[in-house]
């Protein structure tokens, strides 16, 4: 048996409107449902468009917001073009328009289109951190002083909790140099998009900082990040690029912000 | 002391306290954050502000600083967009929570939502979706603002819609409609003057016919807002309630109409696209706070006769 869909979730008759103009909203080739007209007869097919177009716009409108540099990189036609395909494919499940997009770094990815940009998707995973970075959760920073009781041979068993609003973004092109030559007015300059970097996000206070990282500190963070101790991190590092400066990326774990506490583990 | 409850009362102290702010009479604007620094540096306007409430559910950042910012020197109206109090399915208890949290960190002044859907099943169509006006409608509307109303603990105003389409199914006018909402739940209205006209002219009905009908005496707030024009099927006018111009003459005299009638009731410019630089938008809530001022005083002057 056919479920009865003019009755709506809390049983009450008279709720087939809402399935009717959804299944058409995102559907530019279905015809306008049949349950809506003008006034005295008059028909309805540009007045539900209004409705069609209200929508598409809006959420390419919120893509183009979330991922500026994308939109600069690709064009302004290009952009709305391939949003709108994500936009049928994904539709928003959230009501909070900041947490929509999540998934089109991967769809840029397939993105028929954008196969000669195969940097594309790592420019825009930045720009979804950055944002995520943007509405975290506020938390006080961990600041060299926090550390200042630590003796020097218990180091290596801190462990470090995560500041909320810190991302790490790993790419085999220089998706950082090409997320911040976009994001910015400037006229980008010629970028060899082949050299692999690795991006730190942080917002210690309420400004979203990207940076890049020096080789071995994206495997010392990661690995910090999981909570394990600074001593297995490091090793992890130097396991990776035998050149990793400890200091250097000590520094670059304060100074950014990524942390918001530390404590000291048990012992190695 | 349970960890549970030193951390409420860490959330507690950690709290903004805000002064209580009067929004009677006053004209406002929708609060845009790229307005902050001007209207941070000019002269206390007298107004308020209002800000779309999803724009605010992050966790944290810069968006509650400004809006904290904003609250501590201005009565705040806050304006719901997407709780889909007309969907025939259950309310997102999620959203309803962090709208409810959002109530109770900021206290608000005015609390409004829309008469329109926006969620079918999971799918968030971000627009207000037009739905028809039945029994069975009436009936869902009025238990999600019921539970709205006491997810939030006061009275939410709602708004009325501007509508492109019409439902074949619908027994009972607009008016007629928001009336009987407002009689089941005891929630308050906002009236969207603008919503009013777009809506009129492209079902051509009256608009002065639609305000005589409508429960001024429940009203709490009043929108005002630039439309667009395109054409329907047939070629006559069909208005876009598009929030990104000045509010048109037609709508500055309805408005001017209403508060006669009604009084000065709080008024806000809303624009949300095209968003012009701060002093156009002050100027268009200056516009605004005059009418409401003439009828403040023409009400004391009848009063006291």
């Amino acid at each position: 048996m056919r479920p009865d869909r003019s009755v709506n979730a809390r049983g009450v008759a008279g709720a087939a409107y809402a399935a009717a103009l959804s299944a058409a909203l995102l559907e530019p080739d279905r015809e306008t449902p049949l349950l809506v007209s003008g006034p005295a007869g008059k028909a309805a097919a540009k007045r539900y468009n209004v409705y069609r177009n209200n929508v598409t716009v809006s959420l390419i409108d919120a893509l183009a917001a979330a991922y500026p540099a994308v939109q600069r990189i690709t064009g302004v036609d290009f952009f709305r073009a391939m949003a709108r395909f994500h936009i049928r494919e994904t539709p928003p499940t959230s009501p909070l328009l900041f947490e929509y997009g999540r998934d089109f770094p991967a769809f840029i990815e397939r993105y028929e289109y954008a196969q000669g940009m195969p940097w594309l998707a790592d420019a825009a995973r930045i720009e979804r951190a950055w944002l995520d970075a943007y509405h975290a959760a506020d938390a006080p920073a961990l600041s060299v002083a926090d550390l200042a009781s630590v003796s020097p041979e218990r180091l290596a068993d801190l462990v470090f909790t995560p500041h909320p609003a810190t991302r790490l973004v790993r790419s085999r092109y220089a998706a950082v140099t090409i997320f911040a030559a976009n994001r910015e007015p400037a006229p980008v300059e010629d970028i060899d998009a082949s050299q692999a970097e690795d991006a730190l996000i942080t917002r210690p206070e309420f400004d979203v900082v990207v940076r890049r990282l020096a080789p071995g500190e994206a495997e010392f963070l990661s690995v910090l990040m999981a909570g394990r101790p600074l001593g297995g991190a490091a090793a992890a590092a130097l396991g990776a690029h035998p050149d990793f400066d400890i200091g250097m990326g000590l520094t670059t774990l304060i100074e950014s912000g990524a942390c918001a506490s530390a404590q000291l583990g048990e012992s190695s | 002391m349970s960890g549970d409850l030193t951390a409420s009362l860490e959330r507690e102290s950690s709290r903004l306290r805000f002064p209580a702010h009067a929004i009677a009479g006053l004209a406002g604007t929708s609060f845009k954050p790229q307005h902050l620094q001007a209207i941070l540096a000019g002269p206390k306007a007298p107004g308020f502000f209002e800000v779309h409430a999803e724009n605010y559910m992050g966790a944290g950042g810069s968006p509650h600083r400004a809006l904290e910012a904003i609250r501590r020197d201005y009565p705040l109206s806050l304006h719901g967009v997407c709780m889909s109090i007309g969907a025939p399915q259950p309310l997102d208890t999620a959203h309803l929570a962090r709208f409810a949290d959002l109530v109770r960190r900021y206290e608000p002044a005015l609390v409004s939502e829309h008469l329109a859907w926006s969620t079918h099943e999971r799918v968030n169509f971000n627009d207000l979706l037009p739905l028809p006006y039945t029994g069975a409608t009436l009936a869902t509307v009025c238990d999600n603002i019921d539970e709205v109303q006491e997810a939030i603990g006061r009275a939410l105003l709602l708004e009325n819609p501007s509508t492109y389409v019409l439902f074949r199914e619908s027994t009972m006018r607009e008016t007629e409609f928001i009336r009987a909402i407002a009689r089941r739940t005891g929630c308050g209205l906002l009236l969207d003057i603008n919503n009013v006209f777009v809506s009129a002219t492209n079902h051509g009905f009256s608009p002065l016919e639609y305000l005589s009908e409508f429960p001024l005496g429940l009203v709490g707030e009043i929108h005002l807002a630039g439309h667009a024009e395109q054409s329907d099927d047939e070629g006559g006018a069909l208005l876009i309630d598009s929030h990104d111009r000045p509010v048109a003459n037609a709508v500055w005299s309805l408005f001017e109409g209403v508060v006669a009638r009604a009084g000065p009731i709080p008024t806000l410019i809303e624009w949300d696209s095209e968003i012009p630089e701060w002093p156009r938008l002050e100027a268009e809530a200056a516009a605004a706070q005059k009418i409401l001022d003439h009828a403040g005083t023409v009400g004391r002057r009848s009063h006291a006769a």
